[in-house]
């Protein structure tokens, strides 16, 4: 036993405590910013907060509260828009990789850049632009080249279609770059002899990327899924910039906007808790089922 | 329990604050037009007050009533520290500052459709009937019940919000049509028709993301979306009835469009109705003063009548719309802050300067015969525009406000008028009653 004389030194050059010290600031971050909101977030949310600081417990009936349409629109929303971003966003960022990959392309580094920079814009100020260039008047950008093409203007921002379209389109702009740097870093770990050997055997260009770069590029895009749903789910920029006080007929209502409606806008603070706790079930619902489905829980051989 | 709530909600704000780097409202006072009040006031130290407002428009109207009151009371002068927000933006942080005990200013501007959030459970605002009291019989009345509750006032009024009709007579004039021979919807839709043939332009444009002339309209027929005792009347006779008038206007009678951008306010309205889109719009009186900010053109064109009727017995306007001023029980020179804040807002003088500063109507009737007030303006027709407030002055009700309104008007700006109008994905009656279905809903919880 240590004698208790020695004090802060031998505490400090203790093996067992000096390894909780280095991480002491890393804990209490994630006690107070992160584990006690959560608990409160489960507490509050089996509580009618009514007013100002009065809670009031009422089991399940924030629960059950959420079978409603709007809730259904908002689930409806998310999926949707997750689902677009998928089968938009990896083949096009595969692309974007496997041509800026080609050694003897010429400008690689600046097409790699401006892919990149959106990347780096404030949500906001990129939704200001595309709320612009999607603007409801025959003068505004998109509606322009549509009235040149032969096409009646749209009112962009007033259906739920064209709706989905910006919302998607806004995040593919931005999210583009980031997915194609993934995918770029997944495609320089493949080593080249592999496609030396494949060039030996006869294969051509198609069946080198079919049956060498895809199954090899599968660890990313089980990567760049998880990351998707994740961001699909918890979407609330993208509608906030084009819809930022209310939208009409609950187009573009996602859940955490509906958090957002619930919580803040009509003061329900225990029924935005409870729609974030669903949120996070079915957002790691999926993810597990997802990462079982393409076996990122098998062991190693 | 209450704690718990308050460290979390103090977390948020923190993180919050630090995430969007916006300036914490404690923050060294550095607005300008200060120094004058100092130098007038060597006696006393002038005492800082904080204020939120969600318009830009307001603070200069208090920035000069800050000045007149440091000239009228040099032994307790008043620093005003203004900080002003976007509206969603602002009443969530109030929210937040409220709920978590800390944070909040001390005088704070509110709009009507989040008002009724900060009278649940225990009121944080201050009651303000000491200066209300006195004065009480020179006000529209319903102004002040917006804002109270169990006798209480807990909010000062900015406005009226009459409800008026707006003419273009210049499209009206191609017509031969005659603003003062419309007297009922009726004879409105008669007339529309005629200026829809003579120049194919729609008599008026309905907002369809947001809730006017809907709202002013059922208001006018003595009806609501809740009943004085916050019950849900959302889905009654009148206002299906009311919303099949309106869906006939635009897609029977073709008389009447929606609003580019759904409402009032998109900044793709403005263009439209100041290139003459619409031969009327149907809007509070405050509404004039976007009529001269964002529609130069109209000038000498528009002039303002009372609102047309359903029927006999309906009043011939509804005040729509609103600010109400608080002092929140935070602050810690509370009694200075209501006496400034009554100073601002109650008085003769004040009430004159919210028409000639904001161009808004100002709530206190006895000064609608005052000189400023009668003045004729140039931009509306070269007329006295409040003979037409003063001839109808006992016929502007209100809505009723209780808890559920907040979440009544986003069923139904958000989607009632948007599916009965727009989508047309529901029928009116079908919009109303999943609506009031909704809200029913919130009732019982």
């Amino acid at each position: 036993m240590p004698k208790g004389s020695l004090g802060i030194k031998s505490f400090l050059y203790s093996q067992t405590v000096a390894p909780y010290i280095f991480i002491l600031p890393f804990l209490l971050s994630f006690l107070i910013f992160f584990l006690y909101p959560t608990i409160n977030t489960v507490y509050m949310s089996f509580h009618e907060v009514y007013g100002m600081g009065n809670m009031n417990f009422i089991g399940l009936s924030n629960y059950q509260r959420l079978f409603n349409q709007n809730f259904y629109d908002a689930i409806r929303t998310n999926t949707l828009y997750t689902f677009f971003l998928i089968i938009i966003l990896i083949p096009l960022a595969i692309l974007f990789a496997t041509l800026l990959n080609i050694k003897y392309l010429r400008g690689r580094n600046f097409f790699k850049s401006v892919l990149f920079i959106p990347a780096l814009t404030s949500i906001i100020v990129a939704g200001v632009a595309f709320r612009l260039l999607f603007g409801e008047s025959e003068a505004a950008f998109m509606n322009s080249i549509l009235i040149r093409l032969g096409f009646p203007a749209q009112r962009w921002a007033f259906s739920h279609s064209t709706g989905m379209l910006l919302m998607v389109s806004l995040a593919t702009w931005k999210m583009v770059g980031i997915y194609m740097v993934y995918f770029i870093s997944g495609l320089q770990a493949i080593p080249e002899e592999l496609y030396e050997s494949a060039e030996i055997d006869g294969a051509n260009s198609i069946s080198k990327f079919t049956r060498i770069t895809l199954p090899l590029l599968k660890p990313i895009v089980i990567y760049a899924l998880t990351i998707i749903i994740f961001d699909g789910y918890r979407m609330f920029g993208e509608s906030y910039v084009f819809w930022n006080e209310g939208m009409p007929g609950n187009i573009g209502l996602t859940i955490v906007r509906y958090i957002y409606q619930q919580a803040f806008q009509r003061n329900d603070m225990g029924f935005g808790s409870a729609i974030g706790i669903v949120l996070l079930t079915i957002v790691l619902t999926i993810n597990l089922i997802q990462l079982r489905f393409f076996g990122a829980f098998k062991k190693e051989e | 329990m209450k704690k718990r709530l308050a460290l979390l909600l103090a977390i948020v704000m923190l993180a919050s604050m630090l995430l969007t780097a916006c300036t914490a409202p404690d923050t060294t006072p550095k607005t300008p037009g200060e120094d004058k009040g100092k130098d007038e006031s060597k006696a006393a130290e002038p005492t800082p007050l904080n204020f939120w407002v969600f318009e830009e428009l307001h603070v200069a109207f208090y920035k000069d009533a800050l000045n007149s009151w440091n000239e009228a009371n040099p032994d307790r002068p008043v620093e005003l520290v203004v900080e002003s927000y976007p509206n969603a933006e602002m009443h969530n942080k109030l929210l937040i500052a409220i709920q978590s005990g800390v944070g909040a200013p001390d005088i704070v501007d509110i709009n009507i459709n989040y008002f009724a959030n900060f009278l649940m459970g225990d009121i944080q605002l201050a009651e303000l009937n000491r200066v209300v009291d006195p004065v009480r019989q020179y006000f529209v009345e319903s102004r002040f019940d917006i804002y109270s509750k169990n006798g209480k006032v807990y909010g000062l009024p900015t406005h009226v919000g009459a409800t008026v009709a707006y003419y273009n007579m210049e499209i009206l004039d191609k017509a031969g049509v005659n603003p003062d021979d419309i007297v009922t919807w009726d004879d409105f839709i008669e007339a529309g028709k005629k200026v829809k043939a003579a120049t194919g332009i729609p008599m008026i444009a309905f907002e369809v993301s947001d809730q006017r002339p809907f709202w002013p309209m059922i208001v006018q027929r003595g009806s609501d979306y809740l009943d004085k005792d916050g019950k849900v009347i959302l889905d009654n006779d009148i206002n299906i009835d009311t919303l099949n008038r309106m869906y006939e206007m635009m897609y029977e009678h073709e008389i009447a469009v929606a609003m580019p951008g759904g409402k009032s306010w998109a900044e793709e309205f403005f263009p439209f109705m100041n290139s003459g889109g619409a031969a009327s719009i149907v809007m509070p009186m405050w509404y004039m003063s976007r009529f001269l900010a964002y529609m130069p053109d109209l000038e000498g064109k528009i002039v303002i009548r009372p609102m047309p009727i359903w029927e006999e017995g309906n009043t011939r306007s509804a005040g729509i719309g609103g600010t109400g001023t608080a002092v929140t029980l935070q602050s810690k020179h509370l009694d200075l802050a209501i006496d400034f804040l009554a100073h601002a807002k109650l008085t003769k003088e004040a009430n004159i300067r919210i028409w000639e500063m904001l161009k808004f109507d100002p709530p206190r009737w006895d000064v609608w015969d005052a000189p400023q007030l009668q003045e004729p303006h140039p931009y509306f027709g070269n007329e006295k525009i409040f003979n037409v407030m003063l001839q109808m002055k006992d016929e502007i009700s209100s809505p009723n406000i209780s808890d559920l309104s907040a979440a009544a008007q986003d069923v139904v700006k958000q989607n009632v008028m948007f599916r009965a109008l727009h989508e047309r994905s529901m029928t009116p009656e079908e919009a109303l009653k999943a609506g009031a279905e909704e809200l029913r809903s919130l009732e019982n919880k």
